[in-house]
């Protein structure tokens, strides 16, 4: 096995806020190899976005992060603003939900692709051009010299985040961060910018991360899955076993809650009821606790280590993880 | 007219309605000649990609946004013929249910006078009845009314805002409801509890509901039957597991293919979904989903296909149906 392109070791993310210190990322341990996809998956304000911002280094200014974040062979936490700074947008790219958060609006999206561009790589403004041509086309922008001269205002919702793709991916980069890209879509759009996504990783032999809180948008097309809940990863593994056998109470009420396609109308939905608990009172037991129909006292006690039983590369975070017979003779 | 819906006298009927928006010297075809009706007690599901009229069509049924022709028919009476006092009486049967929950709530009221709002532009003087009415509203949203009325928007989570916001849309006893995508904006575990809930309520309170929203798993769990629009007009309707196991438009199968399926053994089909909506400000002639359609030849761009019924119930404006 290769060694991983990134390793995140024991991060965890404070941030002070009036009601006291608010844990957003609870010391989490992460891996990926160059080429390989990790979905993030769990429900809105469980840390992906400050843990992807932990490995860009774009958290908050207050924020206080600990733990170690190694990239190609060095720590990001420790490296000078300076080198952070070539590296984000060469070797490290990110895409938001909101393609907004990456394009200025009053720049023409020519201006952005082409600063970009020239910024990390040695070329003239004529190549410079010809490359955001290129690209535009690899995204899927018909007429895409016409581009160029738009504003984003002009674009669609889709097209403006196949051109915050095309800009992140300007540069050749090793890791792709994409946090929720389809979120603020419609269903066949989001269809259509995943398999952007993918293709483009496979021609580029790219490190991807796809965060979302849709279980369905990785089951397909990511190699390992983390799923996160109140700040920590409570489960993780490669995606086909996950799917097969869901160990962790939080994962499978997650993926009951998806309506489901084949179920007739009218059926009651498997809703996860409550909440996640409130991040900056932390519980002494299994942040799932409250909400998990499996719970035992010992679960409001003590809380469960991140670790694997009969699959070394499957772990999680369970005092009494789901049984499921189905050949496997648990 | 076609009858599209039911057995049972419909307490909705929209008659071939037409909505425009005007754009500098250009107009916008939001609606353009659109058909259905709804059964009272049905729930009927809307689906379409974003920009396709979803909006622009509830908002024409409430009459906050006044047709170019058509008629829209609620009990019997023609909503786009009425005005004045009569218009604000049928409004108390209606309600809407917006997308975005926090943004449709005022950040400086208290979420009390946010749900008495409906009953005192309604009239209600008594302020015990009002109360009795915002408690007994929130309580039947899952909220404990004690706690919640004195409090302000932002400091509920997006699913709590949708529940203040269904609570609101109750308020007046209303028998028709327009749910503009309650739930895009929230988290899938979020997201079954309010489509619970606005089960829950149709139950309790006999109601009949538009369903808008693009995601078409959502939309079957609560729908009886649905509709599928594309860029102004609509391309099929039918009874939800009729038309989801038959879809007979190619949109409504594409549709179907672009759902994200949570299993890693079912691989995403590639790019099923070429291409974005052509602008609805020249849309194209014939069918209007023919720059995307796999299926589009000569007659498509030359005649634009009518609903027509091709199985129990099941219509589609299609001149090369799947079925
Ligand atoms: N700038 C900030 N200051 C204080 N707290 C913050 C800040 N940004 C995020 N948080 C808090 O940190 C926690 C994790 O936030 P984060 O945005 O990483 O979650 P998320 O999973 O990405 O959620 P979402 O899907 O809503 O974006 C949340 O409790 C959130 O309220
Ligand atoms: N106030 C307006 N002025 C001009 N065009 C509008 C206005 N509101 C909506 N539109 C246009 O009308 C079409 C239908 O809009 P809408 O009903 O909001 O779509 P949906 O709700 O399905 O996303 C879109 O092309 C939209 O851009
Ligand atoms: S540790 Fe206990 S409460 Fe937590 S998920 Fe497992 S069974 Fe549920
Ligand atoms: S009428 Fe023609 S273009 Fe339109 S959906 Fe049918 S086959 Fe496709
Ligand atoms: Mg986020
Ligand atoms: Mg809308």
């Amino acid at each position: 096995m290769s060694a991983p392109l990134l390793t995140i070791e024991d991060v965890a993310v404070e941030l002070p806020t009036p009601r006291g210190n608010l844990r957003a990322v609870d010391h989490v341990d992460l891996s990926l190899e160059a080429g390989r996809t990790l979905g993030i998956v769990g429900e809105s304000g469980c840390g992906k976005t400050m843990l992807s911002r932990a490995v860009l280094q774009l958290l908050p200014k207050k924020a206080k992060l600990t733990g170690r974040v190694m990239f190609d062979g060095q720590d990001l936490v420790r490296l000078p603003s300076e080198s952070l700074r070539r590296l984000r947008g060469r070797d490290l790219a990110v895409v938001f939900q909101d393609p907004m958060t990456s394009l200025n609006p009053v720049l023409t999206i020519g201006t952005q692709l082409m600063e970009t561009i020239q910024e990390h790589l040695e070329l003239d403004a004529p190549a410079a051009r010809k490359r955001s041509i290129e690209l535009l086309a690899a995204v899927g922008i018909p007429a895409p010299e016409q581009r160029l001269a738009q504003y984003p205002h002009q674009c669609s919702g889709g097209m403006r985040q196949r051109i915050a793709i095309a800009i992140a991916l300007s540069c050749e980069p090793k890791l792709l961060i994409a946090d929720e890209p389809t979120t603020a879509l419609d269903v066949t759009i989001q269809a259509q910018i995943l398999d952007l996504l993918a293709r483009e990783q496979r021609r580029r032999h790219m490190a991807m991360i796809i965060i979302t809180h849709d279980l369905g948008v990785v089951a397909g097309r990511a190699d390992e899955v983390a799923v996160m809940y109140a700040g920590r990863v409570v489960e993780r593994a490669p995606t086909q076993a996950l799917f097969k056998r869901m160990h962790m109470p939080y994962s499978e009420a997650l993926l009951a809650a998806i309506p489901k396609l084949e179920t007739a109308p009218h059926t009651p939905l498997p809703a996860i009821s409550g909440r996640p608990p409130d991040p900056t009172r932390p519980l002494k037991g299994c942040s799932f606790a409250p909400r998990c129909r499996y719970a035992a006292s010992r679960c409001h006690e003590a809380k469960p280590d991140l670790k694997s039983a009969e699959m070394p590369d499957h772990l999680y975070a369970c005092f009494y993880p789901i049984q499921m017979a189905e050949g496997i003779g648990a | 007219m076609m009858q599209l819906a039911a057995r049972v006298e419909p307490l909705l009927n929209v008659d071939n309605l037409v909505v425009e928006y005007g754009l500098g010297n250009k107009t916008v075809h939001a609606v353009s000649g659109v058909s259905l009706a709804v059964a009272r007690g049905e729930t009927l599901g809307l689906v379409g990609e974003s920009g396709c009229g979803k909006s622009t069509l509830g908002r024409a049924v409430l009459q906050l946004r006044r047709a170019k022709s058509g008629r829209v028919l609620f009990d019997g009476e023609d909503l786009t013929a009425m005005e004045g006092e009569a218009l604000r009486k049928m409004r108390r049967r209606v309600q809407l249910i917006f997308q975005d929950p926090i943004a449709s709530l005022n950040p400086r009221r208290r979420i009390g006078d946010i749900v008495a709002e409906p009953l005192i532009i309604a009239g209600v003087k008594d302020a015990a009845e009002r109360k009795r009415r915002v408690h007994e509203v929130l309580s039947a949203v899952g909220l404990d009314p004690d706690l919640v009325v004195g409090r302000l928007p932002h400091e509920f989570s997006g699913g709590q805002c949708q529940r203040i916001c269904i609570a609101r849309s109750l308020v007046l006893s209303p028998e028709f409801i327009v749910c503009d995508e309650p739930v895009s904006a929230l988290d899938v575990s979020i997201r079954a509890q309010i489509l619970n809930l606005l089960e829950e309520m149709k139950a309790r309170f006999g109601l009949t509901l538009l369903f808008i929203a693009h995601d078409l798993a959502v939309v079957k769990a609560v729908s009886d039957r649905v509709a599928v629009m594309y860029l102004g007009r609509l391309c099929e309707v039918g009874p939800s597991e009729q038309l989801f196991a038959n879809p007979a438009h190619p949109y409504t199968g594409l549709l179907l293919q672009a759902i994200p399926v949570p299993d890693p053994d079912v691989r995403p089909a590639e790019s099923v979904a070429a291409g974005e909506p052509p602008s609805p400000i020249a849309p194209p002639s014939g069918c209007r989903f023919r720059t995307r359609c796999p299926r589009a030849d000569q007659r498509c761009s030359a005649e634009i296909p009518e609903l027509r019924e091709i199985g129990p119930g099941q219509f589609a404006a299609c001149h090369h149906p799947l079925t």
